[in-house]
Order: structure tokens, then C-alpha cells, then sequence
């Protein structure tokens, strides 16, 4: 299959992995456990675990996965007050089949949709706006999340919906936004990270650019990453290369798609839309300032929280989840208390194992749970976190 | 063709064939049409009695009756199955709702070795359906019997309320007749068995995908929908002792793979690399995350083979139209007992878990 198959190609992928070793061999640093490199996106930790990607590296190098699963890192709060939204009367609820799943203190959309609210999926937000337009009797709201990826569509359709005077649409807006997330990792005290793979498509609208902090102020390496696993492996061969001679610096290896300065036509779309909240509650980090994204008080007749007033309900995570922890590269995800036990992905009690790009529903979907449980069992010790430079 | 509300005029019926058959005026079905009175006599007559057409059927009991000397002529065991069909929408590229009730039923038959004979057929039909959506399912279901070599027997008709149901619904049970000899069972895979397909996998969920039109993908990928009784039959004249046999269908590659795991107590690695698997069907599933071992079959077998007779049985699905593309697709092992697993083209391992939550509803 034409721009697949290249990027698949298993003696190239040999060639990248024997480079990877090579370097890896040289960065050897006894007694202070392997280098970690944290993937952020969920894009990227499912192609590692598609493909076995893991397997393939040598045990000197370790990958961490990182909070970039937009349904994952959703609070429990956030899901009632949508479930609230959607069991209004009159409301068809619409949103990515993803979203529908994440479970709230009651249960998920889902289940309210089996209790008889309007709960209908849709692959873009057009379709909502095409619903609101059919019809015009009931509110239509959509459930919106994502990281830069998808803003730029959610607010392209505000955008259309006002052109078009559509006065039945508004968003229950959950965007997030990337580069808080990635400073907040870093000033984790217990931060343990040597590199980062940039989420691809983030940068295809934000550009490489964004990440300079990551090297400047924090000296890390960071390369922007497309999906594929030979993108991957690239990827954390360019990482070692840094880590090697002592650089760090924003390299982009996913050059076909991410030009530095990212797309302008989609940040102005987001610039003229959104703004920034004060401040976001994650699902597993806690509250991060400036990561939330909503709407201009020019388009606050689209934004269902101002219409139909929500209660923003708070609710803690549970107390054994240690999706923090897991997130920041702490612990491993198998290392986790409840994990393969009380949180699997059928009854999800952490953020990570929501959906199938959260880490713990990663590896228990794509590795051999109860070896990892017994593994868990039996040596939990691991390697002290190096000490982070300042 | 009813649990005969018909009363004793079914029995005059069948005692005087050359009585002209009434025939069904409406457009569409009304609640009338499943009330026991006229109504229902025109739709079954008309629409199921003269498509069906055999002498059993025709008779109009409550029941078929069949000689048991023409089963046990056949085999030593009786194979018998159900299942109801609600595939959303009725028709797709490459089958509809009619030939999938009929296929899935005789298939389900075939993997346990038996020789499909029979159907039953139920319908449930939703108040406002045209009458000539119902034709041409049923003229479907005919000519995939025809195909298959069964003949449907009896059946019952019922018509609920608009909203009730959505268009229309169908059950079918099947009976069969299982050689003697034949001893296929989930349990038996061994270590060392191979594992094999008989062709491209998840093209009924992909063509189904395609056929709700919610991506707008330029595809032409068509329902696997076919009968597989043949094929098991040349498979097993081949190399009779084939340990287990289960059509993939909701749930895919991936569901057989890990019952038989489960069920045998061993492991099964499958090799991404020669798993049939079409290109338009590997880019659908790119496209939308889909997992193509995942993915519904209406065509598809697996089948545990001991490594002695694997080549023989891969021969005789190859000489088959519908095995022509088989393949050895993994093996059986000791280690992971209860465990699927896939080594990727790149030579990464991961488990293949059986899929969890909402994939495709309706999808058969």
C-alpha cells in the first residue's frame, strides 16, 4: 500500500534498530537504570504497541507513554456534566465514538444513552452542525475534544455556524491544549524523562517551533514524530544522536507533514474561536494552568456551559489509581496497583485504560497481562529515576 | 407458511396444489398482514409460499416433516443450529440480509462438519416496509439455497408496529447431518498444529462499513457472504482428522482464534505477514483504526490442522472457488496457553485480545 508500506519496511526498520543499539551501547550509564523517552502522543504509543515496537529496542533504552490520549485525560467531573447536557430534554448529544465510553462517576454516555437520552456518534462536527440543521426543533450540542488536531475543525464549524445563523448548536468544549501538559511533566519533581517524540499532528497545525522550551529552557531533546514505525524508530534514533553528543535541540523528522511554522490558516481559525481557560483538571495530573481551551465571549452563544449553565462538578480520581505516577514515567503501567485487577479496559477505573491509545489499555490489549501482573507480584524494584538536571 | 393461523384451509391447500395461489396487492406491510386473516394469507402465499416453492413447504402445516431413512442415510449425528439476522442496511455490496440468513445458517452447519439440508425461516417484518424490499430479500434467500443445496421448510411471519423493529429481521434454523467419523471439536488444537484461512478476511465488515456511506470511501469491496459447507467437505476428504473448525464471523480472525486457544489450553501465534488481507480492506482499517483481524466474515473459516496434514488441506481449499486464496496463517504452541498472539512484519509481537465494546452493530 503506496505511503504505508514504505514506512513498514522490515530490513530498513533492521537498519534502524541495529543504529539504535549501536547508540545505545555507547550511552550504556551503569547503575542508573535505562534511558526513557516519552512518547506524548496516542497515535504513537499505539503504533509501538501495534507493532511490538518495544521488543525491538534493546533494554537500554525504555519507552514512557505519555497523557496524549484526549479521552484518557478527561476528569469524571467533566463526563457528568456532559451526561447532564445530553439528558436534557430536547438534546441530541453528539461526539467521537471514542468519547462515548469514558466513564463518569454514574457511567458513561453510553450508558445514558441506554437510559434513553439522545446520544448519537459522528466523525466530525460538520456532521453535528448537519443535525443541528435538520433539526431545527431540538439542540444539538457537541462534545468537543482533542488536542491542536482536532481545534482547528471544531472551530471551523462554530465558524460555519455562524455564518449560517444556526441557532440550536453549541459546543461542550474539552479541548486541551499540548505544550502545558508537556512544561507540566517537566516540572514534575520526579520527572525521569531523557527525550521526547512530539506528537506529529499537533505540530502539522502548531508547528515544530512551539517545542523550543522543551530544549532551551529544560535542555531536553525533543523530535517531532510522525506514526509509522519506521517514523518511530527515526525518531529515537535522532533522540540517542542528541542524548550521544550532548544536544539538545527541536528536530522535526515528520518533514512531509510539519513545516516549522505550522498551518496558519488553522491557528487563525483557533485564534478568532477559542481562548485559553485559567486553568484544567486532568484525569491523572491534577489541575494544569492554561491547558483548557473554550470559547470567546463573541461565540458564547455555542458554548453549551454558558447556555445551559453546568455544574462543573468535581470529582476526585479514585485513590489506588496511580495514573500520575504512570504518566510521568514513574511507575510502569503493569506496576500499577490496580491494574489487570480492579481497572481493565471494560471497567476502566483510571484515565490510561479508557481508550485503546491510553497506555494501560495499551498494554493490557496488546501485551500478556498476567505475565506483566506476575512480574508485578514479584519484583516491583526497578532502577532509581535518574535526577533531573536543572 | 406460519404457525398456521390458517387453520385446517392449509391442509385443503396442500390437498389441492393446483389451486391458484392468492396473490398480495399492498405496496407496503401493514399490521394486517401478520393478523392471521386475508392479509397474511396474500403476503405468504404470494411472497414466500411461490418464491420457497418445494412440497414441503407448500403443505402449509405447522410443521415440516422429514424422513429420518433420508437422514440417516446421509450420517450418524444430527446437526442443528439457529441464528437471527439484523444487518443494517438490508442490502450491501456483494450480499443482503436474504443470502446472509441462509449462509450463516448453513455455515454454521458446515464447521461442524455436517451437510446443511434444511432451514426454517422467521421473519419479523416492521409495519411500513415495501412489499418489494421484502421480494427481493426473499428471492435472494432462494436463490442462496438454490446455491447451497438446502431447501427452507417451514416458517412464521410476524409484522410489529413502525419503530418496533427497524424494516426487517430474520431468523433461521438449520438442520444438518454430521458423517460418521468426522470429530471436530474447539478442544483438540495441539501444539505444532498449524492454523489456517481459507482467503482475504474482514471483507464482509469492511463492504458493510462502505455500504453506510458515513466516510464517502471511493471502494469496491464486496460481502465475503458465501457457503462454505463445500469447501469443509473437500477439506475434510483431504485430511479427515482436522482438529477444529469455526467460521470467523462477528468478531473476526481474532474471536475463533482465541476461543480455540482458550478451549485447547495452548497458544496460537498468528504471522501478520501471511494473512489474507485485501488492500482496500487494510486501508479502510488505516483509515479508521480498525483492527482487520477484528472484522466480521460471512466466508471465512479457521481451521487447526495437524502439521501432517496441512499441506493436503491447503491443497484441497486452493482447488475450492471458495479457498482459492487459503493460507497458512500461524501455529499452534505451548507457551501462553488461553493466549492469541501476532508477530507484526517487523517482527514485534502483540497479544490479539478478542475485541471489547460496541465495534460494528448490526453487522450481520
Amino acid at each position: 500500500m503506496k505511503y504505508v508500506d514504505e514506512f513498514r519496511d522490515p530490513a530498513k526498520a533492521r537498519a534502524l534498530v541495529a543504529s539504535i543499539e549501536r547508540l545505545a551501547l555507547r550511552l550504556a550509564r551503569p547503575g542508573r537504570g535505562p534511558i526513557q523517552l516519552m512518547e506524548f502522543c496516542g497515535g504513537h504509543t499505539h503504533t509501538i504497541f501495534r507493532f511490538g515496537l518495544s521488543q525491538l529496542l534493546p533494554p537500554s533504552v525504555e519507552l514512557v507513554h505519555g497523557p496524549g490520549c484526549p479521552v484518557c485525560v478527561l476528569p469524571m467531573g467533566r463526563v457528568d456534566d456532559c451526561i447532564a447536557l445530553a439528558e436534557r430534554s430536547g438534546v441530541i448529544l453528539t461526539s467521537f465514538g471514542d468519547a462515548l465510553r469514558v466513564p463518569g462517576s454514574q457511567g458513561s454516555l453510553l450508558a445514558a444513552r441506554a437510559r434513553g437520552a439522545d446520544v448519537r456518534i459522528v466523525y466530525s462536527p460538520l456532521d453535528a452542525l448537519a443535525l443541528a440543521r435538520q433539526h431545527p426543533e431540538r439542540e444539538v450540542i457537541f462534545f468537543a475534544l482533542g488536542f491542536e488536531t482536532t481545534m482547528p475543525s471544531t472551530a471551523l464549524t462554530v465558524l460555519e455556524a455562524e455564518r449560517g445563523g444556526v441557532e440550536n448548536f453549541s459546543l461542550f468544549c474539552n479541548h486541551i491544549t499540548t505544550l502545558p501538559t508537556i512544561k507540566a511533566i517537566l516540572d514534575s519533581p520526579d520527572m525521569a524523562i531523557d527525550g521526547f517524540l512530539a506528537p506529529g499532528h499537533v505540530s502539522m497545525v502548531i508547528g515544530a517551533r512551539p517545542f523550543d522550551f522543551v530544549a532551551e529552557r529544560y535542555r531536553r531533546p525533543i523530535v517531532v514524530t510522525g506514526f509509522e514505525p519506521l517514523d518511530i524508530l527515526q525518531s529515537i534514533w535522532m533522540l540517542l544522536e542528541q542524548i550521544a553528543s550532548g544536544r539538545a535541540e527541536v528536530e522535526n523528522q515528520y518533514a512531509r507533514a510539519v513545516r516549522s511554522e505550522g498551518n496558519a490558516v488553522a491557528l487563525e481559525a483557533i485564534g478568532q474561536v477559542f481562548q485559553l481557560r485559567e486553568f484544567f483538571e486532568w484525569r491523572g495530573l491534577g489541575s494544569i494552568d492554561h491547558s483548557g481551551i473554550q470559547l470567546r465571549d463573541a461565540y458564547a452563544r455555542f458554548d453549551a456551559e454558558r447556555k445551559f449553565g453546568v455544574k462543573q462538578l468535581k470529582i476526585a480520581d479514585p485513590k489506588t489509581c496511580q495514573c500520575g505516577e504512570v504518566l510521568k514515567g514513574v511507575l510502569r503501567p503493569w506496576e500499577c496497583k490496580v491494574f489487570g485487577g480492579a481497572c481493565t479496559p471494560e471497567t476502566p477505573l483510571g484515565a490510561l485504560m479508557v481508550s485503546s491509545e491510553g497506555a494501560c489499555a495499551a498494554y493490557y490489549k496488546f501485551v500478556d497481562v498476567e505475565q506483566l501482573i506476575r512480574r508485578r507480584r514479584g519484583d516491583v524494584c526497578r532502577a532509581e529515576p535518574e535526577k533531573v538536571a536543572p | 407458511m406460519s404457525q398456521a393461523p390458517i387453520g385446517n384451509g392449509a391442509a385443503s391447500l396442500a390437498r389441492a396444489p393446483e389451486r391458484r395461489r392468492s396473490k398480495l396487492g399492498a405496496k407496503t406491510i401493514a399490521l394486517a398482514h401478520g393478523s392471521g386473516g386475508k392479509g397474511m394469507r396474500d403476503l405468504i402465499e404470494d411472497v414466500l409460499v411461490g418464491a420457497f416453492d418445494n412440497p414441503l413447504l407448500a403443505a402449509l402445516e405447522d410443521q415440516a416433516t422429514i424422513e429420518l431413512a433420508s437422514l440417516t442415510a446421509r450420517g450418524d449425528r444430527l446437526a442443528l443450529t439457529t441464528d437471527s439476522y439484523v444487518v443494517d442496511p438490508l442490502f450491501f455490496p456483494g450480499g443482503d440480509i436474504g443470502k446472509l440468513a441462509v449462509n450463516g445458517t448453513v455455515n454454521d452447519l458446515a464447521v461442524g462438519g455436517a451437510t446443511p439440508l434444511y432451514l426454517t425461516c422467521g421473519l419479523i417484518l416492521e409495519e411500513g416496509l415495501e412489499v418489494e424490499v421484502l421480494r427481493r430479500v426473499v428471492q435472494s434467500m432462494r436463490a442462496a439455497a438454490d446455491e447451497a443445496g438446502v431447501k427452507i421448510v417451514t416458517g412464521d411471519t410476524k409484522v410489529v408496529g413502525r419503530g418496533a423493529a427497524d424494516q426487517l429481521f430474520i431468523n433461521t434454523a438449520g438442520v444438518g447431518v454430521v458423517r460418521a467419523g468426522v470429530r471436530l471439536g474447539a478442544h483438540r488444537a495441539a501444539p505444532g498444529d498449524h492454523v489456517l484461512t481459507n482467503g482475504f478476511i474482514g471483507d464482509h465488515g469492511a463492504a458493510i462499513v462502505d455500504a453506510r456511506g458515513q466516510f464517502a470511501l471511493d471502494n469496491h469491496i464486496l460481502s465475503d457472504c458465501q457457503p462454505l459447507h463445500g469447501l469443509v467437505q473437500a477439506m475434510l476428504a483431504a485430511y479427515p482428522d482436522i482438529h477444529c473448525l469455526r467460521d470467523a464471523t462477528r468478531g473476526g480472525i481474532a474471536s475463533v482464534a482465541n476461543e480455540f486457544a482458550e478451549q485447547s489450553r495452548v497458544g496460537i501465534r498468528l504471522d501478520e505477514a501471511s494473512i489474507p488481507l485485501r488492500d482496500e480492506v487494510r486501508g479502510m482499517c488505516e483509515l479508521l483504526g480498525l483492527d482487520p483481524l477484528h472484522l466480521a466474515n460471512e466466508g471465512k473459516l479457521v481451521a487447526i490442522v495437524p502439521p501432517e496434514g496441512s499441506d493436503a488441506v491447503l491443497r484441497a481449499m486452493r482447488a475450492h472457488p471458495a479457498g482459492t486464496d487459503g493460507a497458512i496463517i500461524g501455529e499452534v504452541i505451548v507457551q501462553r496457553p488461553g493466549r492469541v498472539t501476532l508477530r507484526s512484519v517487523l517482527g514485534g509481537e502483540r497479544v490479539v485480545d478478542v475485541p471489547f465494546g460496541e465495534q460494528l452493530p448490526r453487522i450481520c
